[in-house]
């Protein structure tokens, strides 16, 4: 950000179309896309849509009509409205899942790089140790055990995100704690919290920021994996990996069936990854003058 | 206010390093009036930042420290982390060198200021920020009210010392501690600030160390200088005293690396050939004998200790230069 303030300073004039330029065509489609996903997800129960659940067997696989837009499935389900209340699982499971993993691993990343020490080596270890461990079989033997349902799906996918946001938010502080404006906070009497809250936090959002973004774009595709695999969210309630999962059967006769939530995941993650490399792209320099 | 504000006595800091022990201050005494300039000396790799930190109790956690700072008349080491603590955000502050990142790229000027005050002065929002804008206008800061929304990459680097030294001020301290204050600014904005510290200096009677490499900032601006070479104190004078006349080669060869003005082109400056020792492989005699051009006989076995000539003027040195011999 600093060398995009810098520059803007010198040419007086050029303000916001120069940012608009610098973020590119991409961004805003992306953007846009997100916000259609959103919408739809948020105000599905508004929207002239049939209900999801209802099966109509005497219009199984149909083709794209006036009445079904994207078709029906393989029980007669509306396409379209499969696909939008499953945006809301995927969005859910998606957003929550890297909350759970920015908010602990974050948390615990910042006390391991400011206090050093026997506690970061327990933190580093105990994360190795998740990180080895085979996520996709943690995910089969807790859903096994506790049952298949959202919350403890999205439980399981924020725990597994823990170690990646603690190395992030880790290497962020170990940078910043040696600064010299820690040190003159500290020579001016502050408290380890408030050095953590007010000093080093709002440096280190920034990069958790961009990396919760990308952490986002995982996960919906692992939450698809899991409900590919029928390890994800119980039927008849649809999400995009169940319904792949569903067209399978009839790839061969009905390839959208597959297709069609495969191209609305892809569009998604490709656009939480394009939002997270531009958010990462604009704070690097920032980090890197400063 | 008079009598000793600060004293180190006997302080040693050890550096545990792969390479061995580093001896990064070795045996340091010094003192500081209330009210008073004391100047610290030396080249990098010295110890002046190390001694800096060792004042301010914020050694690296692995660093080892034994002797005496003595605060106000308590003893710093036998403090507790909380006393500690207190006192600091109360009597001390510390500038230093690179105003880059001695302020918090992603706070606001203002937040940090009024951050800084309502926690020491427990003053309200308004009236922090008011104190705030004061503060700025007299670290010689123009449109203060508007600098406060601005984030510290969008000032220059003089301007952002500036608001360093009143962060540092914002507390009231009884000791300033600048380390290098000057070091990564313009020549012509050294003097500003360096004036800048004494002004307040002189209006909020608190006493100061200035630390740097540079003897002629030194040299108006201080009541006593203290010379570091390889971690250990080898001078230590009255400011006019000692530049009337200095006792140490290093000290006289510090001088003569100063570029002058009046000297005529092309002339090639008296640099200190060498480099200062390795401080994890101690030498047996004196630190500065491989640089010295006195060096003779027992500099090289022995090491000086640090005696008294005048009762104020303290130099560790065999072969002092003689006393009438222009420097």
């Amino acid at each position: 950000m600093a060398t995009l303030e810098l520059a803007l300073e010198d040419e007086a004039g050029a303000t916001p179309a120069g940012r608009r330029r610098r973020l590119g065509t991409l961004f805003w489609i992306a953007i846009g896309w997100m916000a259609l996903v959103f919408a739809v997800a948020i105000f599905a129960d508004l929207l002239p849509l049939p209900s999801p659940t209802d099966m109509d067997m005497l219009e199984r696989r149909a083709p794209i009509s006036a009445e079904h837009w994207l078709g029906t499935d393989g029980l007669g389900r509306d396409e379209l409205s499969r696909l939008i209340y499953g945006a809301r699982i995927s969005l859910i499971v998606g957003l929550c899942a890297p909350v759970i993993g920015v908010t602990i691993g974050g948390a615990l990343g910042m006390l391991a790089g400011y206090f050093r020490g026997r506690f970061e080596s327990f933190v580093v270890g105990s994360m190795d140790v998740l990180l080895a461990f085979p996520p996709l079989i943690l995910a089969l033997a807790v859903t096994a055990y506790l049952g298949q349902s959202i919350f403890n799906l999205t439980c399981i996918l924020g725990v597994l995100g823990i170690p990646a946001f603690m190395r992030v938010a880790r290497a962020a502080t170990l940078s910043l704690a040696r600064r010299e404006f820690v040190i003159a906070a500290q020579a001016l009497g502050a408290t380890h919290t408030r050095i953590l809250l007010r000093e080093l936090l709002p440096n280190v959002l920034l990069p958790l920021l961009a990396f919760f973004l990308l952490g986002v774009a995982v996960t919906i595709v692992v939450e698809g994996s899991l409900s590919f695999l029928g390890l994800g969210v119980p039927p008849p309630i649809s999400s995009w990996g169940s319904m792949i999962g569903e067209g399978r059967e009839s790839l061969d006769v009905a390839p959208q069936l597959a297709f069609i939530p495969a191209i609305a995941m892809f569009l998604t993650v490709l656009s939480f990854n394009l939002i997270g490399d531009t958010i990462r792209a604009l704070t690097d320099p920032r980090q890197g003058a400063l | 206010m008079s009598g000793v504000l600060l004293s180190v006595e006997d302080a040693v800091v050890d550096l545990p390093t792969p390479r061995g022990n580093l001896r990064a201050v070795d045996h340091v005494d010094l003192a500081v009036d209330a009210g008073k300039t004391l100047g610290i000396v030396g080249e990098s790799g010295c110890g002046k930042t190390m001694l800096s930190r060792t004042i301010l109790q914020l050694l690296p956690k692995k660093a080892k420290l034994s002797g005496r700072v003595m605060f106000d008349g308590q003893d710093l080491l036998k403090l507790s982390p909380e006393k500690l603590r207190k006192l600091r955000g109360r009597s001390l502050a510390v500038v230093f060198q690179d105003p880059m990142t001695s302020l918090n790229p992603v706070l606001t000027i203002g937040t940090q200021l009024i951050e800084t005050i309502q926690e020491h002065l427990e003053l309200g929002l308004a009236q922090a920020r008011q104190r705030s804008i004061e503060l700025l206008a007299a670290v010689g800061i123009p449109a203060p009210e508007q600098r406060l929304a601005q984030y510290p990459h969008q000032l220059s680097g003089g301007m952002r010392q500036r608001v360093a030294i009143a962060v540092a001020l914002s507390c009231e301290p009884q000791l300033l501690i600048a380390d290098e204050p000057t070091t990564a600014l313009d020549v012509t904005i050294q003097a500003q600030i360096l004036d800048l510290l004494a002004r307040e200096q002189q209006r909020r009677h608190m006493a100061m160390i200035i630390i740097t490499h540079d003897l002629g900032v030194v040299a108006g601006r201080t009541d006593e200088v203290a010379v570091m070479y390889a971690g250990r104190v080898v001078e230590r004078a009255p400011t006019p005293l000692l530049f009337k006349q200095m006792r140490m080669p290093y000290t006289e060869a510090l001088l003569a690396a100063l570029p002058k003005l009046d000297a005529a082109p092309h002339t090639p400056l008296p640099a200190i050939s060498g480099r200062p020792p390795d401080q994890t492989r101690p030498l047996k005699g004196c630190s500065f004998s491989p640089r010295c051009r006195y060096a003779a006989g027992r500099c090289n076995t022995e090491k000086p200790s640090l005696r008294a000539e005048a009762p104020q003027h303290f130099y560790a040195c065999f072969h002092p230069i003689a006393a009438g011999v222009d420097a």
